[in-house]
């Protein structure tokens, strides 16, 4: 099951894209990961903590804290990962670190071997993504860029181009964390992407409530949704939560339709 | 140490890791300062507040006393006397103009031991610029008279209470800092790491203590020393001084501290921006560095020492907290100068080794002074 198969065939069919976040090493992620893809999830991204995640606010900080205190590993969550039978596509995200240390080929293939589609690598801009995303794509495992309000026309034109799976449109100028408004730059990255690319694009960061994630769906193909779910993974420590938060965030965007 | 390769490269080492977000801006930055670089009134404005800002040229100490005990002749790179009391002033006046040049009306620094905070809340205050500072609870607790410097002087410091709360930690608040506010704000990096063009650039900016120091010994030795030392965390004032001397036959000796000692003890990894050294665990988790001093208490060092030092043309070593706090009070008692902790551990390492240096003549950047490390020496040594 490819990432952006599976995504384009959902988007085709007038269906808007839902991609929520957890945390790999959370007490019950697998759990959450299962009953989010029952919730009305199209996929799912599994983090994979870093000691020094720099795109991410407070929320995922702790998370990433939390996490790694109990001892998780990368290991750890691909072997968790291995067990889960979610039914959609599994991106993992993390940081490029723990990607160099483990080598690149060797964590390629490990992704593909534990049924792992895609992967977000958010501190390896388009300039050093070569060693990686040749493994990557040897192995079959597609590499999703990140694409910023920052960047020029060409420079969008060229992340869309070599992006696999989706488009990742970061929605403001900042860090992962919930916000009271939709920022006004969502709208426009994605109206920015979907004038150069025809592969699906998602906005994220920043997207924290069902009427935000609707509204960003009247131009994006869809959200990633990360520090909305993880607040409820740390203040409930079940997947009963996230679930219902998903199911909710879903109904919203179906609404619209 | 010329220009970087393609891409910010010193060897395998270097680059630019950041969130895409940035990457707009370190190519904006990359541009400008070559711009800048290349042109004589920035230059020459540059050297005018150097020098009638911020003391320059610093002058070179011919330490007889201490040079007595040790059987070796020490010559002090005196950055120690800089106005707001180290080499940090060099880089951060070069960034602030910099950073009007490009329009950019807000400044936003980390800080360990306090000294890049404090000169970055200088040039802000100096330019009219706002200022914001990101420091570990750990080193605001250490490092208390600091933290009200960069008050007093308007800049806002905030605390970080994340990881290990000490220099790393600052440094991913001030980057994420820097990820929401990339439009109106200069990100003024206080070493020669993080993304390119940041390690270039800050060492062009401190490679005025290198010329300066070369001139300054061929003046009294007729000669470049045998030896040039400096602490290095990051390695800003190595850089600086090693920039001078890296064509000569002088030998490169860059000191870290134990508990910090990325090329002693690290292994190739990426953080902040960079592939470079870095302490870390076999997963790839960054780990917390631990020092006596807070401007070295940092796991990763910048991408040309790490370049550097697979070579060969400089070598590091390592002391411990104790040596290091020794060779503070023996600096003191000797010459009268008060070094900071951070320039003690060349000096230690210089002390310890002696026989191997005697009768060679040893240029040290002594690059802050240790006025704002009284307290927590006394504290320590009771």
């Amino acid at each position: 099951m490819t990432l952006e198969s599976t995504l384009r065939e959902r988007r085709d069919a007038g269906r808007k894209l839902l991609v929520p976040y957890v945390t790999g090493g959370l007490e019950g992620w697998g759990d959450a990961v299962a009953a989010m893809a029952g919730a009305g999830a199209d996929a799912v991204e599994v983090g994979i903590p870093f000691s020094d995640p720099v795109m991410d606010g407070p929320t995922i900080q702790e998370a990433s804290e939390r996490a790694l205190a109990g001892g998780t590993t990368p290991e750890t969550v691909l072997s968790g990962i291995d067990g889960l039978d979610a039914g959609i596509p599994v991106v993992v995200m993390t940081y490029y670190n723990p990607v160099f240390r483990f080598g690149h080929e060797r964590f390629a293939d490990r992704l593909r071997t534990v049924g792992v589609s895609g992967a977000i690598v958010p501190d390896l801009p388009l300039e050093e993504l070569a060693p990686w995303a040749i493994a990557a794509d040897d192995a079959g495992v597609e590499t999703v860029l990140l694409a910023a309000p920052t960047a020029p026309d060409e420079r969008l034109s060229a992340i869309c181009d070599r992006s696999r799976g989706f488009v990742y449109g970061v929605a403001l100028l900042g860090v992962t964390g919930e916000r009271e408004h939709l920022a006004s730059t969502t709208r426009k990255i994605a109206q920015r992407l979907k004038a150069v690319t025809d592969r699906p694009v998602l906005v994220g960061v920043g997207i924290s409530t069902p009427d935000q994630a609707a509204e960003a769906c009247e131009v994006a193909d869809g959200v990633v949704i990360g520090s909305a779910v993880v607040r409820r993974m740390l203040d409930s420590g079940g997947p009963e939560a996230p679930a219902e938060f998903v199911a909710e965030v879903r109904a919203r965007m179906n609404e619209n339709r | 140490m010329g220009e970087p390769a393609e891409g910010g490269r010193f060897g395998e080492f270097g680059g630019r890791y950041i969130p895409e977000t940035l990457v707009p801006a370190c190519e904006e930055l990359e541009k400008a300062f070559r711009e800048a670089w290349g042109d004589l009134d920035f230059r020459s404005e540059l050297e005018g507040l150097l020098r009638d800002y911020a003391g320059r040229p610093s002058p070179l100490t011919d330490c007889t006393h201490i040079s007595e005990d040790l059987g070796l002749r020490l010559l002090l790179k005196r950055e120690d006397l800089n106005h707001t009391g180290s080499h940090k002033i060099n880089n951060v006046v070069g960034q602030a103009l910099l950073a009007r040049r490009m329009g950019k009306t807000r400044l936003v620094a980390e800080t360990g031991a306090g000294q890049h905070g404090v000169a970055t809340a200088t040039a802000a205050a100096l330019f009219g610029m706002e200022c914001c500072v990101y420091m570990g609870e750990v080193d605001m607790e250490r490092q208390e008279l600091n933290v009200f410097r960069m008050r007093l002087l308007g800049a806002e410091v905030r605390g970080v209470s994340s990881g290990s709360r000490t220099l790393k930690d600052a440094i991913n608040d001030a980057l994420r800092d820097w990820v929401a506010t990339v439009e109106n704000t200069h990100y003024c990096d206080g070493s020669v790491v993080g993304p390119h063009p940041y390690p270039w650039m800050v060492r062009e900016f401190q490679r005025i203590v290198g010329q300066e120091a070369f001139q300054q010994c061929h003046d009294l030795l007729g000669d470049v020393p045998d030896v040039v030392t400096a602490c290095v965390g990051g390695g800003s004032n190595a850089a600086g001084i090693f920039s001078g001397f890296v064509d000569t036959r002088a030998e490169l000796v860059g000191v870290e501290p134990e508990g910090g000692a990325a090329l002693g003890r690290g292994v190739p990894g990426v953080v902040h921006g960079s592939k470079s050294f870095l302490l870390q665990d076999e997963f790839g988790q960054v780990l917390e560095a631990e020092s006596i001093s807070a401007g070295l208490d940092y796991p990763g060092v910048g991408p040309e020492h790490a370049h550097l030092a697979g070579t060969g043309r400089a070598r590091y070593e390592q002391v411990g907290d104790e040596e290091v706090l020794e060779a503070f009070s023996l600096l003191s008692r000797t010459e009268g100068i008060i070094p900071a902790l951070e320039p003690a551990h060349a000096l230690a390492w210089v002390s310890r080794a002696r026989e191997e240096l005697a009768g060679k003549s040893v240029l040290l950047n002594l690059s802050g002074r240790g006025d704002k490390d009284v307290d927590q020496v006394m504290n320590r040594l009771g």
